[in-house]
């Protein structure tokens, strides 16, 4: 199986051979979610995998997400490996009471007597007009919480590794993949290709102005990069991979080289990913800079139906570069 | 239930229970009596913080559960706890040292009064809220049917989690994926300050298993014996049968909520008819009428728990405060760094 795994795959395709491999690995590991196993995930993400492994590895359940993320939660305390998948992010808000008071403090609160090893893998994001209720990008609120390791790969072979680093982390991990992304093709790693959480890529190397942003924002970004490069302006785009662990050692690293700084982030702009990223590149950089940071957020409102009010909610490239430009006039 | 506090019908009747084991139950009955009356008096002294909810009067109810059990069936329970920590074996010292926040505690001071956990003896810890705790014992369930396994989960919870939707969540799929759980609700009747027939619709609260088809009866939770019973048949059904079972235990809390209630709202006569019935005074007559004790055996256990309480709360006294640099312990299995103060930073990137 793992070893016929192509070279080359959509990040859907991607994320599926971390799972199979993964099952294939470890008679621990088992998926829980709905319409996961006959229907093959709402965007077949789990496709084949219960005609591979069978209804006692690959669970669906019915629409009850805070009893079967609680579930979950039981089963790693015992041991097992869950891998729980959330239709889309925004059916996690009906679990957060299991995410946030249980995955995350079970550790901790008991000092230290039982660990809670699951993955509760969701896709997020918005640009499909899916409206207020559907479009959420949530990073934010599950970096906030101590506890959770929270990951949000950008690349095919990010999506992979990351999640098999997930699936055999001892702690809880909120997996967040993208919508927009499910489609995108590129390289992928074999069964043993995995990536430790906390280390950014460097997607670009530049010496004008460093761009961070994780998961579609990342190709946002590039887009961005692409544009002003045309300008002659030198963007370095760093996709940090985890918000938290965050990797604010290659962020800062690239900031004092640059001395410039565009935080990107699909959610809201109040108590967000963006102004996380910022306060951490002050409080690391605050003497490197020559500019305040500028921060490209999706637009303080609930997202809207219509297709030219989301596509104005949304950060877009050329939102991005905007910004590039605003903070280099600033340090100049 | 009836005005004068009997539930009235289906009990378990008369049970001949072992006669070392009904020692034993009335033993542990007293010792987590005596153990949360230390345990109030340490909260007055200013020895134990946060929220102190007891389960004085609820003894039976608690006893009977854990007991009816095997020893490796796992637990989970509510924010009211000790007696099931102390019931399971759980060493009073450390439960006594975990009220106090001392790093000798069960859980090294980081989860107190609410947040007991003796994992070694399966039991899968308190948890603070309402209902919250139901679905982790489905999963504990769930890994037992998922490994072939043959042990029980149990999971307590009290009249007022039954009105939390993810109750109604978790009983479809305990029974859909039949896994072996019982569901044990004591139902001390009163949410907080709110009695259950001003919150419940239906007031026969085991009747919520019968829309998912899952067998279930109401017990006399001041009656250990009755407990006991109703708790080794369910766990019996649900080891053989691989199926969840619901019980209620009609049960009563002497004290308020938690220390910090009052207790204004309950009418003072039904106090002082519950009281009546409390259920160490009608065990101990069971245990003397049938001869397994005598005066003396009892005088001798009571001695004994006092003892061992006034142990636990000299040790925890004496206990060394949880070392400030255990903040930031535990907070992952897997940690990559231990600065409090922006931990979700690798090491070196704070500049």
């Amino acid at each position: 199986m793992s070893s016929d795994a192509p070279a080359t795959a959509s990040y859907r395709e991607a994320l599926t051979q971390a799972m199979r491999e993964e099952l294939a690995r470890d008679d621990n590991v088992f998926l829980m979610g709905e319409d996961i196993g006959l229907f093959e995930g709402s965007f077949k993400v789990t496709r084949g995998l219960l005609k591979e492994f069978g209804p006692r590895r690959v669970v669906d359940t019915p629409i009850s997400e805070a009893g079967f993320v609680g579930i979950g939660i039981g089963a790693a305390m015992s041991g097992l490996r869950p891998i729980i998948e959330l239709m889309t992010v925004n059916f996690s808000i009906v679990a957060m009471d299991q995410i946030v008071n249980n995955a995350a403090k079970i550790h901790y609160m008991f000092g230290g007597q039982t660990a809670v090893p699951i993955v509760i893998r969701m896709p997020g994001g918005a640009g499909h007009q899916l409206a207020a209720q559907h479009s959420h990008s949530l990073e934010a609120w599950f970096t906030h919480i101590p506890g959770l390791k929270v990951a949000c790969p950008s690349t095919p072979y990010d999506a992979k590794a990351l999640l098999k680093t997930a699936i055999r982390d001892d702690d809880p991990v909120v997996f967040l993949e993208s919508e927009g992304l499910y489609a995108k093709k590129g390289p992928v790693g074999g069964p043993d290709d995995l990536l430790p959480f906390g280390q950014a890529a460097v997607r670009r190397q530049g010496a004008d102005c460093t761009i961070v942003a994780v998961s579609r924002m990342v190709w946002i970004a590039l887009a961005a990069a692409e544009q002003l490069a045309a300008d002659g302006i030198d963007c370095e785009v760093i996709d940090p991979r985890t918000t938290r662990p965050l990797d604010l050692e290659t962020i800062a690293g690239s900031v004092r080289r640059t001395n410039h700084c565009v935080a990107v982030d699909e959610g809201w702009p109040e108590c967000g990913l963006a102004a996380n990223i910022a306060t951490h590149v002050y409080e690391s950089c605050f003497d490197w800079l020559d500019a305040p940071v500028e921060r490209v957020t999706a637009a303080d409102v609930p997202m809207p139906y219509a297709r030219n009010l989301e596509q104005a909610a949304l950060p877009s490239a050329d939102a991005v570069a905007t910004a590039v430009r605003a903070t280099l006039a600033r340090g100049a | 239930m009836a005005d004068d506090g009997s539930v009235g019908q289906q009990t378990a009747g008369p049970v001949s229970a072992d006669p070392g084991l009904m020692r034993q139950m009335f033993t542990v009955m007293h010792l987590v009596r005596v153990f949360e009356e230390r345990a109030a008096e340490e909260y007055m002294r200013g020895n134990i913080g946060g929220f102190l909810h007891l389960a004085i009067g609820e003894e039976a109810a608690v006893v009977g559960s854990v007991f009816g059990l095997r020893p490796t069936d796992p637990i989970t329970s509510t924010y009211r706890e000790h007696g099931q920590a102390l019931s399971r074996g759980s060493d009073p010292r450390a439960v006594m040292a975990e009220l106090f926040g001392r790093e000798t505690g069960l859980c090294g001071g980081h989860g107190g009064s609410m947040h007991l956990m003796d994992r070694e003896r399966a039991f899968y810890g308190g948890y603070g809220i309402v209902g919250g705790s139901i679905p982790l014992a489905v999963g504990l369930g769930f890994a037992i049917a998922y490994r072939g396994e043959d042990d029980v989960a149990l999971v307590m919870f009290g009249d007022g989690a039954t009105n939390q939707g993810v109750l109604t969540e978790s009983l479809n799929m305990a029974k859909l994926w039949n896994l072996p759980v019982v569901f044990f609700c004591l139902n001390n009747q009163y949410g907080m300050g709110t009695a259950v027939d001003r919150a419940s619709a239906e007031t026969e609260l085991f009747r919520r298993a019968d829309a998912f088809g899952i067998p279930s009866r109401r017990v006399d939770g001041m009656d250990v014996l009755a407990v006991h019973q109703a708790v080794s048949d369910a766990a019996h059904h649900a080891r053989t049968s691989h199926d969840p079972v619901m019980i209620e235990a009609i049960a009563y809390r002497y004290r308020g909520h938690s220390m910090s209630d009052p207790d204004k709202t309950r009418p003072e006569d039904e106090k002082a008819r519950w009281r009546a019935r409390d259920p160490l005074v009608t065990f101990e007559r069971v245990l003397l009428g049938e001869g397994i004790v005598s005066s003396d055996d009892l005088a001798a256990i009571r001695e004994a728990n006092l003892a061992t309480i006034e142990d636990a709360a000299q040790f925890a006294a004496a206990s060394p405060a949880v070392a400030e640099s255990a903040l930031a312990d535990d907070v992952y299995a897997h940690p990559w760094n231990d600065d409090p103060r922006g931990s979700a930073l690798m090491p070196g990137g704070g500049g």
